[in-house]
């Protein structure tokens, strides 16, 4: 017994490192959450580079297509807000996960075309999420990932409608 | 009649003051940026109105691509698939009681659809629709 308890306490930091690294810093800015999850998840701020949030900010009144223009406090505050927590200034492991496979020249504005997304979803089947009349895209986080509002991305938190728990 | 039902009674009375004069306050900033005689068919006439897409050729948009056809059920963003509040004072209490959000969404929604701002008799006309669904 006392052998399987030292292995445990030997392991702990291994698997402390496995929770943390499907950990975002939750969104702890009330204006941030409010204005920018009325039409999607309040993505992390995590998930990308400063250069790429200011280049979002600055471009609302085309967000992907749709119009989603702050005054200018809002916007100002907000941004603030999204650069200080960036990939490149956050010293969270799955951050920095992402950081890695975004090159230097790069200023990617979609997380679920980021490189390290795409390896995470490449055993993702189109049935599974695109072709999901109740997922529909890769950017709809929290459909799957049940827990994506708090910042989790745990494996087992996944449930994919229609589909069930993830088992990789 | 339980006390319950009293409170309801004049909490509802309550927010449709609070949303009527929210409204009546923005119809007279409009009247005095130069609408006037605000219609509520011309406003529905506008709401009901098809619009280029102008990232698809050949499709259109409207307000209905996301609040829907019946404004007493929700919407649905038209990409995201996120919920939409109903637009019906009947059903949802908070419409209509922040003006600052009223306006932040005439300027989104109104260059997503028109590709430019709404005059402001315009946005009178479509408060004078919307108030009354």
């Amino acid at each position: 017994m006392k052998k399987y308890f030292i292995l445990l306490v030997l392991l702990f930091p291994w698997f402390e490192a496995q929770a943390s690294s499907e950990q975002m810093p939750s969104v702890d800015n009330q204006l941030y959450k409010e204005e920018c999850s009325a039409c999607h998840m309040a993505y992390q701020p995590g998930f990308l580079p400063a250069r790429s949030w200011e280049k979002l900010m600055s471009s609302l009144d085309d967000h992907f297509g749709e119009n989603a223009e702050l005054d200018d406090d809002a916007r100002k505050t907000i941004t603030g807000y999204l650069t200080n927590n960036a990939a490149d200034h956050s010293s969270a492991k799955l951050a920095k996960k992402f950081l890695k496979r975004i090159s230097n020249d790069d200023m990617p504005l979609r997380i679920s075309k980021l490189n390290y997304f795409i390896k995470e979803h490449d055993e993702i089947k189109p049935h599974m999420v695109t072709d999901n009349p109740k997922v529909k895209s890769f950017s709809r986080c929290e459909t799957c990932h049940r827990q994506a509002d708090e910042g989790s991305y745990a494996e087992k938190e996944i449930d994919i409608p229609d589909f069930g728990k993830w088992e990789d | 009649m339980n006390h319950k039902v009293i409170v309801g009674i004049i909490l509802s009375f309550f927010f449709s003051f609070a949303q009527a004069s929210v409204i009546d306050n923005m119809l007279q900033q409009y009247t005095a940026e130069g609408g006037k005689n605000f219609s509520a068919a011309r406003g529905e006439q506008m709401w009901k109105t098809d619009y280029p897409d102008r990232d698809k050729p050949g499709a259109v948009r409207n307000c209905s691509t996301c609040h829907g056809d019946d404004l007493k059920i929700p919407g649905k963003h038209a990409k995201t698939g996120k919920t939409i509040d109903p637009f019906s004072v009947k059903v949802n209490s908070e419409r209509f009681t922040d003006p600052k959000f009223i306006e932040k969404w005439f300027k989104r929604n109104c260059k997503w659809v028109l590709n430019r701002v709404c005059t402001s008799q315009e946005k009178g006309d479509f408060l004078m629709y919307l108030r009354n669904q």
